[in-house]
């Protein structure tokens, strides 16, 4: 069953395997079964990312009710047939704030985590390309840095530029991108002694071009690691911040919100409240974290434990 | 070794003054003044008059280069300057708090200690069989699962199953330690949790790493008893790295107290951080900050330290 929008479907996985054997990594029928079968749990992890992926997208059809419907006759409920995860202080119906938060937990997750790490990528690999006085300073700077824990970092930049979703995501980018930036330095360090970056210099290419072309495109394996990285990370950083109501403000349904006042004034009378969207950020940070190794084992093989 | 460590100890001097200036700098760089935001924060009209008054009082009308100059002459004789919200000076409102964040690290830290090293040589020196995985799940659910969240469950197992709630106010080790304890052991456990994870991880890879090592082999060979290879030829050799993580993460645990002592309704350092930044009071954030890093530097030099120690190859020329 042939849909007409979807060639692209064909072109990677029916690569023929002598190309698929040539690129190294992931791509290939080949190899993506070889990684399936050698590590399967990552790649349950990916399964549930998936699923978590599906659920967020289609939020409005899978979720039973509005998540920010108040709904004072139903306030407290216990779990049961109405609402399987019980209803919340305001009567609002948990079950549909978990599925909703796992939008705000992605888009979060996948925004700040893509964003921090590709800024980072950028200072990094030019950090390295420049050298010296260029190289020194920022690491410097670097050094500083990574000095704060991520979440305090965050949270001095959200004491800066102030609370949303968006602005959360910019704070979560940025404090990752002195680390990202660490890593992809070093990555990109042996690089700039290559044959083929010195011939391009020789040929007259501009920096801009041999960054992005020559250097950039060789260290796709460490980016790829440290994005899985910050994924889990990412969406851990978003509930703690949440949480102390420092990150995604009322009434957008997130996980981390969802366990700050009641949930834990009422955590004896009503411990629904705190349990599932505990589980719902222990199970997605899970999730990326074991892909995350998983994917490190594969992709970088000298840093296998 | 001496010399070594004194030249390292001064070199922390520029690195924090680094520090400092970066987040002097940061602070500086919020949109609007500071003053006139943290008035209408509050809510109620202010004449430009009174803004003008306030921002001469903190001494925001100075020139740049003036107003650090006046931080960092203030920092030598331990001034820190005053809090914009409660007027109390920042280095009191540290002092009140420190006593129970340190406590808390630190016990968190033996907590981690006495976990991660068991069970990451246990892990290693069964590897791929059941206790390895089972000490694997025990610390990648540990990466995973938030300690505040941990915490949460805490109480709730303490209040379902014995009716009782760990005591809500602080009382000093030095004066009633069972107090102390009994309030501090919870979420000194969540923390210790996630950080023990870490630590495991580092100890199961290291380890993993030194019984390859030629040596080991040999002592193998020679007939010696499992007990005495681990202890004296593998798990030495194996700490530098552990040491290291539980060092810096030692320094990071400011980042687990920040929720955890929420929870737990603590009034320590992380708590303060948060009401700073909730209040966007600048000068306590700026003090807590700089307290912070401060943390991050001086245990990056201990590590150093306890290097030498470990390991007496080693040596500081």
């Amino acid at each position: 069953m042939q849909t007409p929008g979807s060639p692209a479907r064909r072109s990677i996985l029916d690569e023929p395997a002598s190309t698929a054997a040539l690129t190294p990594g992931l791509v290939g029928r080949s190899s993506l079964t070889r990684f399936l079968r050698r590590y399967p749990v990552g790649t349950a992890g990916a399964a549930l990312i998936v699923l978590m992926l599906a659920v967020a997208v289609f939020a409005e059809w899978v979720a039973p009710y509005d998540p920010v419907v108040v709904d004072f006759g139903a306030m407290f409920g216990r779990p049961g047939r109405a609402h399987w995860f019980g209803s919340d202080a305001f009567g609002r119906d948990v079950l549909s704030r978990v599925i909703f938060g796992a939008r705000t937990a992605l888009i979060v997750g996948f925004g700040s985590s893509v964003l921090g790490a590709t800024l980072g990528a950028a200072v990094g690999v030019a950090s390295a390309y420049f050298g010296g006085l260029t190289d020194l300073l920022v690491q410097r700077l670097v050094d500083i840095l990574i000095s704060f824990p991520i979440i305090i970092l965050a949270m001095a930049i959200v004491a800066i530029i102030g609370v949303g979703t968006g602005k959360l995501v910019l704070a979560i980018a940025l404090s990752f991108l002195p680390r990202a930036a660490r890593v992809l330095r070093s990555s990109a360090l042996s690089i700039r002694e290559m044959v083929y970056v010195e011939a391009a210099r020789a040929l007259g290419c501009s920096h801009g071009r041999i960054i992005v072309r020559h250097m950039a495109a060789n260290v796709v394996a460490p980016y790829l690691v440290m994005l899985t990285a910050f994924l889990g990370q990412a969406i851990l950083l978003e509930a703690s911040l949440s949480f102390l109501g420092l990150g995604v403000s009322e009434p957008t349904p997130a996980w981390g919100l969802m366990l700050r006042g009641a949930a834990v004034d009422f955590v004896q009378r009503a411990p629904w409240l705190a349990i599932f969207p505990g589980l719902a950020i222990s199970a997605a940070v899970l999730a990326f974290n074991v892909l995350g190794d998983s994917l490190r084992d594969a992709l970088d093989p000298r840093l296998r434990t | 070794m001496n010399r070594y460590i004194l030249s390292r100890f001064l070199l922390m001097i520029p690195t924090l003054l680094a520090v400092a200036v970066l987040i002097f700098l940061l602070v500086r760089v919020v949109p609007g003044d500071i003053v006139e935001l943290r008035l209408v924060l509050g809510g109620s009209f202010v004449t430009p008059r009174v803004i003008e008054a306030e921002r001469a009082r903190l001494g925001l009308n100075k020139p740049l280069w003036n107003q650090f100059a006046d931080w960092m002459l203030g920092m030598l004789r331990l001034d820190l300057g005053r809090s914009m919200w409660s007027g109390e000076p920042v280095a009191r409102e540290i002092g009140l708090r420190l006593e129970l964040s340190l406590q808390l690290a630190v016990m968190a830290t033996l907590i981690a200690t006495a976990l991660a090293i068991p069970l990451g040589t246990l892990a290693a020196v069964h590897r791929g069989g059941w206790v390895d995985n089972v000490v694997q799940v025990f610390s990648v659910a540990g990466l995973a699962v938030p300690s505040f969240w941990l915490g949460i469950l805490f109480i709730l197992f303490l209040l379902t199953v014995f009716q009782y709630l760990p005591p809500l106010t602080f009382t000093s080790l030095w004066v009633d330690p069972k107090a102390n304890l009994a309030q501090l052991i919870w979420p000194a456990l969540a923390v210790g949790y996630r950080y023990s994870a870490v630590a495991t991880r580092m100890t199961r890879s290291a380890l993993l790493e030194v019984l390859r090592e030629d040596y080991v082999r040999t002592a193998w060979a020679k007939g010696l008893a499992q007990q005495i290879i681990l202890r004296r030829h593998a798990l030495r050799n194996a700490m530098m790295p552990v040491v290291t993580v539980i060092g810096l993460e030692f320094a990071f645990l400011i980042g687990g107290l920040v929720v955890t002592e929420q929870v737990f309704n603590l009034n320590g350092i992380g708590k303060l951080i948060v009401d700073a930044i909730s209040q966007r009071d600048y000068t306590l954030i700026q003090g807590l900050m700089l307290l912070v890093a401060a943390g991050y530097i001086l245990m990056n030099f201990l590590v150093d330290l306890v290097y030498a120690w470990i390991d007496p190859r080693v040596s500081y020329q």
